[in-house]
């Protein structure tokens, strides 16, 4: 029995790697005597594209209703109630996926691939919260989004971060985004959705480091309000720069200011700057000699950060698994590398010349290259401009919340005292 | 104070602009998106002829139980009695004991049908898509069994982990009112 069994191995291996991997009747279907019938492959359809447009329109009311309790209500506790259901519902309903955040890589392929086109409610995902924010400042960051939601939610004991720090770790989310557009656009990665901190809680499953990243996250988001939002969401400086234009804008008080200071104990984002002191003229001097120094500076940061882009093309090119399994094929070409890996075997059973492999790894790395002095770029001016931005000086006679830094969550409205008389007579009115 | 206000509503003209321009880009971007919209969407699905059952469809996945399960195109199958799908490279006997089996959930039912044949079924609600028998039945069989994305489990997630780190390329998108790639009898 153990002899004949060999021997049917042996035979069937031999016939195995003469043609391996490739589907041919090597034993042809029986004709079944008994009447049997074939069975055939069940296929479950996906669930209905309708579900998506529900999903839009979720969406679409989301912001709506957003809008109105930011602007016109002016209630924390509604607000709070409505960031509720955006995280039970774009979160742990719909598993946090669609996110406009993530929607930005797709509409970066759709434009750089033309063969890659986005699908409707991506699309949708994408737009509607800018043209929103154009109108009516970052109502989908107050009460639409579920991983500003998750980490609001958490917010307990807030620690104001220092200005500088704040400056600083803002710049984070300018790199992330220019990273995700390069890799995106280059076809190698949508490195947005790979890092998504907190979408393993949202389908309660996860490798383990997206489950540590996201609970540091979270624990982090106790102590410090919405860390991901402020210092890493690469949709959120796109949000913050359109907020600056909305037509519509949060005020803090409904009245003349009264300077008492709470509203801004109660941001715990940062987000409310104080009136400003009369300049002196030396400082005026001085603060107009470094606003022209820095203006000179920018075409310098903006091309030393594209050079130092440029350069990194053998790193970013690493994400391309094209370029990898190039470099790989070369290795194992040249002697370097010992064995296979699953890539390269399968590379190889394809049968494809090498030649052509490389030829479509240099181009990719010929397209990572130009693609790195534009993502270096965009980091030099964007480091410029912050800079430019903190050194102009800006008349403010009240505590106003910063139009790009305020995410509307409504805390301030509780806090000020003109609000509450508002507030009160309303209800005599009424 | 007139030259204040005359300043005022310079700054105002600008910033009106350049919102202007950013609501025209918006609206641009929207014009582009819709020049290649396209009606049905997509979802990932695995080309089998691609597929090399590497096994890392069992672990990538961002479901605990992946999403991918083996599929038995049974049109296919040479209904052997030693498959080597279903036994292990040694088996102690050729009958249905565990300790024959390659499926490391015993997925895989065997069942007489008639002289001398076998008919193979997978339960899905075993398999995890580990692709050990999708190999076995490539190398030594006709390649009946495959792996296949069931959609009743699938997230349809934007970026398919499994697919980012699939060695082959075998995962692309198809469009979603055809969301299987089954293999043929027909296949060249």
């Amino acid at each position: 029995m153990a002899r004949s069994w060999y021997i049917t191995t042996g035979v069937a291996l031999l016939l195995g790697l003469s043609c391996a991997a490739s589907a041919v009747e090597r034993f042809p279907p029986p004709e079944f005597e008994t009447g049997y019938e074939l069975p055939s492959p069940t296929t479950p359809a996906p669930p209905h594209d309708a579900y998506e447009y529900v999903d839009a329109a979720v969406l679409l009311a989301a912001l709506g209703v957003s809008s109105y309790l930011v602007l016109k209500m002016r209630s924390r506790r509604a607000i709070f109630a409505l960031t509720v259901f955006s995280l039970l519902y774009f979160g742990f309903w719909r598993k946090g996926c669609v996110c406009p955040i993530g929607a930005i890589q797709n509409v970066v392929l759709s434009i750089s691939d033309p063969s890659y086109a986005v699908p409707v409610v991506v699309a949708l995902f994408f737009l509607l919260p800018l043209i929103f924010t154009l109108f009516f400042g970052r109502v989908f960051c107050a009460g639409v989004c579920p991983l500003g939601a998750i980490q609001d939610l958490v917010l307990l004991r807030p620690v104001s971060v220092p200005n500088w720090l704040e400056n600083a770790l803002r710049l984070l989310a300018y790199v992330y985004l220019g990273g995700a557009i390069l890799f995106a656009a280059t076809g190698s990665a949508f490195i947005i959705c790979q890092y998504d901190p907190f979408v393993a809680f949202f389908r309660l499953s996860g490798n383990l480091n997206i489950l540590v990243l996201g609970s540091s996250l979270l624990l982090i988001s106790v102590f410090i309000g919405r860390p991901y939002c402020r210092f890493l969401c690469p949709y959120g400086v796109i949000l913050r720069q359109l907020s600056r234009l909305s037509k519509w804008k949060v005020t803090i008080t409904p009245d003349e200011c009264v300077h008492c200071r709470l509203c801004e104990d109660s941001c715990p984002f940062g987000a409310i700057r104080e009136p400003t002191a009369d300049w002196s003229l030396r400082d005026y001097v001085i603060g107009k000699k470094r606003l022209a120094f820095l203006m000179v500076l920018l075409p310098v940061l903006i091309l030393a950060g594209g050079w130092a882009g440029s350069k990194m093309k053998n790193v970013t090119a690493r994400m391309h698994r094209t370029v990898r399994l190039a470099e790989r094929v070369y290795l194992e070409d040249a002697g370097q590398a010992e064995g296979t890996t699953d890539a390269s075997s399968a590379f190889r059973a394809t049968g494809k010349p090498t030649e052509e492999l490389y030829a479509e790894a240099s181009d990719i790395r010929a397209r990572l290259e130009r693609g790195g002095w534009l993502f270096g770029g965009f980091v030099g001016l964007v480091i410029g401009l912050q800079l430019i931005g903190l050194s102009v000086r800006r008349q403010r006679t009240d505590y106003e919340a910063d139009r790009a830094s305020c995410l509307a969550c409504g805390r301030c409205f509780e806090y000020c005292p003109k609000e509450h008389a508002r507030r009160k007579n309303s209800r005599k009115m009424v | 104070m007139a030259k204040d206000e005359h300043a005022l509503t310079r700054r105002h003209f600008l910033r009106d602009s350049v919102w202007g321009t950013c609501l025209a880009g918006l609206g641009a971007l929207t014009g582009v998106l819709i020049g290649k919209f396209r009606r049905t969407d997509t979802v990932w699905q695995i080309d089998p002829y691609t597929c090399v059952a590497c096994g890392n469809c069992a672990t990538y996945c961002v479901l605990e139980e992946s999403a991918v399960k083996c599929v038995h195109a049974s049109a296919i199958c040479g209904y052997c009695r030693i498959c080597f799908g279903f036994f292990g490279p040694e088996p102690v006997d050729i009958n249905e004991g565990a300790e024959n089996q390659l499926c490391p959930t015993g997925a895989i039912k065997r069942k007489f049908v008639e002289d001398p044949y076998y008919e193979y079924t997978i339960d899905e609600s075993l398999c995890i898509g580990c692709g050990k028998c999708v190999k076995g039945c490539n190398t030594f069989g006709n390649g009946s069994l495959f792996l296949q994305v069931r959609h009743d489990r699938c997230l349809n997630c934007n970026e398919c982990s499994i697919a980012a780190a699939c060695p082959s390329g075998a995962f692309k998108r198809v469009p979603a009112d055809q969301p299987y790639l089954l293999k043929r009898v027909d296949h060249a």
